[in-house]
């Protein structure tokens, strides 16, 4: 195995922290206004939250078009891939083991920037849950382009359950991983990270010395 | 030009002239005060009445290409109105054959759809019951001279009245064409003569105040019966209703009710529930009375997502559902409930009644009557809303029915979300406990008005005025009544509102809304998803308990020293 050292690299790219963030805004916003569509609360009025919710829709299908674009183009779809190795190493880590001060078992590296708990639970949320959504919504969407169908009301219903059904799964998603930020060396250690996109991660030599000829901005130290 | 020669509106003077003790009575008379006698119409409103301050009504429509006060056909003179309709169709030669073709001189209507036969000559409602046998009292409204009885001549178009739609003069007045009982005359004691041929010179389109005079007062008072048509409607402002807004577009009725050769579109027996032919070029369709036939079936304007979504609505929900937001609003109350089993008190010997409900515009209204029973009233109603496909299925005097299977529907209709002909309709709700004929278990026709011994409305006997209604009309009775509770529906069309005061979403996209008895369909908020929701509801709520109880954990492992997660600073 190559020698590995610690570095404070940029892991995250601008673009993917732009990703990030405004995915983030999108989501809370159609999480507000989606359920507040639902009857769930009624701090906006129905009208404006059907303006929000559909425009921040909108909006949030063309940054996942351009990401899917730039993961599948720069090779970063490689970090989603599903691997259970570890696994169970993680999940006990973070059932028991963080509570004992013991250290996390995966040590990023810039090949695997996530353990694979979050890799899976990445995974769940790009091929799963935002597709139901983004999917069922179109769909409900344009819900006047086919209404004229037979059965198109029970139609509705089943589109408006999945798209509900899935939200709940994201709303949850959202919440354990607002909380998994908190679980760095300090409470506020991945926010920062996933805002200056440095972390220090075990980089080999060979990818040091390709850093360094090919992005010595990405090497922080 | 025909509306600056109108000083004043037709029925103002129609029921002024009818009932001035009583219009004064009304003014003086505390709200409970009680009124001796039976008279009908001194709670209809006097708010229609012209006054010298009315803004002049915008003329819309250009004026004939002929002045009838040239014609010496018209000068008269003239004794009475079937000697004014005779010099009327000597001109208008076909103008007798069309318009005895129509529901205003049969009040007959047969159902292309359920085959029923409709109409006042035949149907019973749940307000007076019937004009079957009281013609000489209903037929006030119907435009023929001299209705009474049975004798009338339907063929003879001598009997045509043609004032009553084309005064302009607001002069012009009818009477019943029989007398009732004595303490019903004072009701039309004390008119002005009609001066025949100063009205038949001054003939026009009809406008607002022509087809208000009947229109306006059905039921047996202003704005008793539909709700959306009251004489508020004679000078509407823009905020009750933007289309007959007298300052504005000042539409008369027939801007609307567009019809040929004196038939005319919009009855509410077959209604078009759902125009999906919108508006039509020149040349094509005209006789129709929908919104879409002047708006279109994508009427909000403009090309962004509101629009859109609005205009997502039309195929499902008529116009009227979110534009007239409550009916009633003109200051000029509706009624909403009434009770016959209470009709025939006397206050000694002698008929009454008590206003005891004091409208919007002030004036007071009776809330019982000998002659009819107790009522109530409403004002800015909200409708009740149901898909609703246009084809209106009524219970007729030889419909039997079940008593015991909840209220009689006086009428009823379908309509379905799964129905591609039907859309959410507004109504108004009309409840009524009236007799009906216990053996047979049919509606009854009540001999209500006449000069007899045996009309109810002066010996207070229900009995005896079915029994005698039902001989008369060759209907079985089986010789004992009873009372039953009935609903009519009275679909919502008139008193549109401007477009800010339409329905907001929340309205009915709501638990609580407007539509919550509506079912069998999805409507967003609405409609929840039951033990989704609940899962949904829990995995959100377990998520958070799960990071606040191991947030806890290790923020107690950090105070232990155990861990040194908490302290930020790296």
């Amino acid at each position: 195995m190559a020698k590995r050292e610690k570095h404070a690299v940029t892991i995250y790219t601008r673009y993917e922290r732009f990703w990030h963030w405004t995915q983030a805004l999108l989501i809370f916003l159609l999480a507000f206004t989606g359920f507040g569509l639902h009857g769930t609360h009624h701090l906006l009025p129905f009208s404006k939250a059907v303006m929000l919710h559909t425009f921040a829709a909108i909006a949030l299908i063309l940054l996942w078009i351009f990401t899917t674009f730039w993961n599948f183009t720069t090779g970063n779809w490689r970090q989603f891939l599903p691997n259970t190795k570890g696994l169970f190493a993680v999940i006990r880590y973070y059932a028991w083991g963080i509570l004992f001060g013991e250290d996390h078992p995966h040590k990023k590296t810039l090949r695997r920037k996530q353990n694979a708990l979050q890799g899976l639970a990445y995974l769940t949320f790009m091929v799963l849950i935002g597709p139901a959504l983004w999917l069922t919504g179109i769909i409900y969407l344009l819900y006047d382009l086919w209404n004229e169908i037979p059965g198109a009301a029970n139609g509705l219903f089943v589109v408006a359950f999945l798209h509900t059904a899935a939200a709940f799964l994201m709303v949850t998603f959202v919440i354990i991983h607002i909380y998994m930020t908190t679980t760095g060396k300090t409470p506020l250690h991945y926010i920062k990270t996933m805002i200056s996109g440095v972390e220090r991660v075990e980089l080999t030599e060979v990818e040091r010395a390709y850093l360094a000829e090919e992005h010595p901005e990405r090497l922080k130290e | 030009m025909y509306a600056n020669k109108r000083l004043v509106d037709p029925a103002a003077w129609l029921l002024a002239l009818l009932f001035p003790t009583l219009l004064i009575l009304a003014d003086a008379h505390a709200a409970a005060e009680i009124e001796r006698g039976i008279n009908e119409y001194a709670d209809t409103s006097q708010s229609h009445l012209k006054s010298p301050d009315d803004p002049p009504a915008v003329v819309r429509v250009s004026s004939s290409t002929a002045d009838h006060a040239e014609f010496k056909e018209l000068q008269g003179p003239f004794g009475s109105g079937p000697e004014v309709t005779k010099a009327c169709l000597g001109c208008h030669n076909e103008a007798g054959h069309q318009f005895m073709k129509g529901i205003h001189w049969t009040w007959e209507y047969q159902h292309p759809v359920t085959g029923q036969t409709l109409g006042k000559k035949h149907l019973v409602n749940n307000f007076c019951t019937n004009a079957r046998g009281n013609e000489g009292m209903c037929a006030q409204c119907h435009a023929g001279y001299g209705w009474k009885d049975d004798s009338f001549d339907f063929s003879d178009q001598g009997n045509i009245d043609c004032l009553v739609c084309h005064d302009a003069t607001g002069s012009y007045y009818r009477t019943p064409n029989s007398q009732g009982n004595a303490a019903c005359s004072v009701m039309f004691e004390g008119k002005q003569p009609i001066d025949w041929a100063k009205v038949a010179q001054s003939v026009a389109l009809p406008d607002r105040s022509n087809c208000g005079t009947c229109h306006f007062y059905g039921g047996g008072g202003d704005g008793v019966k539909h709700g959306d048509m009251d004489s508020s409607l004679k000078h509407p402002d823009k905020a009750l209703d933007v289309h007959m807004d007298a300052q504005g577009l000042n539409f008369s009725c027939t801007e609307c009710h567009q019809g040929e050769g004196h038939q005319w579109s919009g009855s509410r027996y077959n209604m078009d529930a759902k125009d999906s032919e919108g508006t039509g070029k020149p040349g094509q369709r005209r006789q129709v009375a929908t919104c879409e036939s002047c708006h279109g079936d994508t009427p909000h304007p403009g090309n962004n997502l509101k629009a859109v979504k609005l205009n997502g609505h039309t195929d499902r929900v008529a116009c009227q559902t979110c534009h007239i937001p409550t009916f009633a609003r003109g200051g000029v109350a509706t009624k909403t409930d009434w009770d016959w089993r209470t009709a025939g008190k006397l206050k000694d010997g002698e008929g009454f009644k008590l206003k005891e409900y004091t409208q919007g515009n002030g004036e007071h209204r009776a809330t019982y009557k000998s002659i009819k029973g107790d009522f109530k009233y409403g004002e800015n109603l909200k409708p009740s809303y149901a898909w609703f496909d246009g084809v209106m299925n009524y219970t007729t005097i030889d419909t039997k029915f079940d008593p015991q299977a909840g209220p009689v529907k006086i009428n009823s209709f379908n309509g379905a979300y799964d129905d591609p002909a039907s859309r959410i309709w507004p109504f108004k709700q009309m409840h009524t406990t009236q007799p009906y004929d216990k053996g047979n278990n049919t509606l009854v026709y009540m001999h209500l008005w006449g000069d007899d011994p045996d009309s109810f409305w002066g010996n207070y006997d229900f009995g005896r005025a079915i029994k005698v209604g039902m001989e008369r009309n060759g209907k079985p009775y089986s010789g004992e009544h009873g009372f039953i509770d009935t609903v009519s529906y009275w679909p919502i069309t008139h008193m549109v509102a401007p477009k800010e005061q339409a329905l907001a979403c929340a309205e009915c996209h709501a638990k609580e809304g407007r539509l919550s008895e509506l079912n069998g369909f999805y409507m967003p908020g609405r409609d929840g998803f039951g033990w989704l929701d609940i899962l949904g509801y829990m995995a959100v709520i377990g998520a958070l308990l799960v990071a606040l109880g191991h947030g806890m954990v290790r923020i107690v492992m950090c105070k232990k020293r155990v861990t040194e997660h908490c302290k930020d600073g790296e």
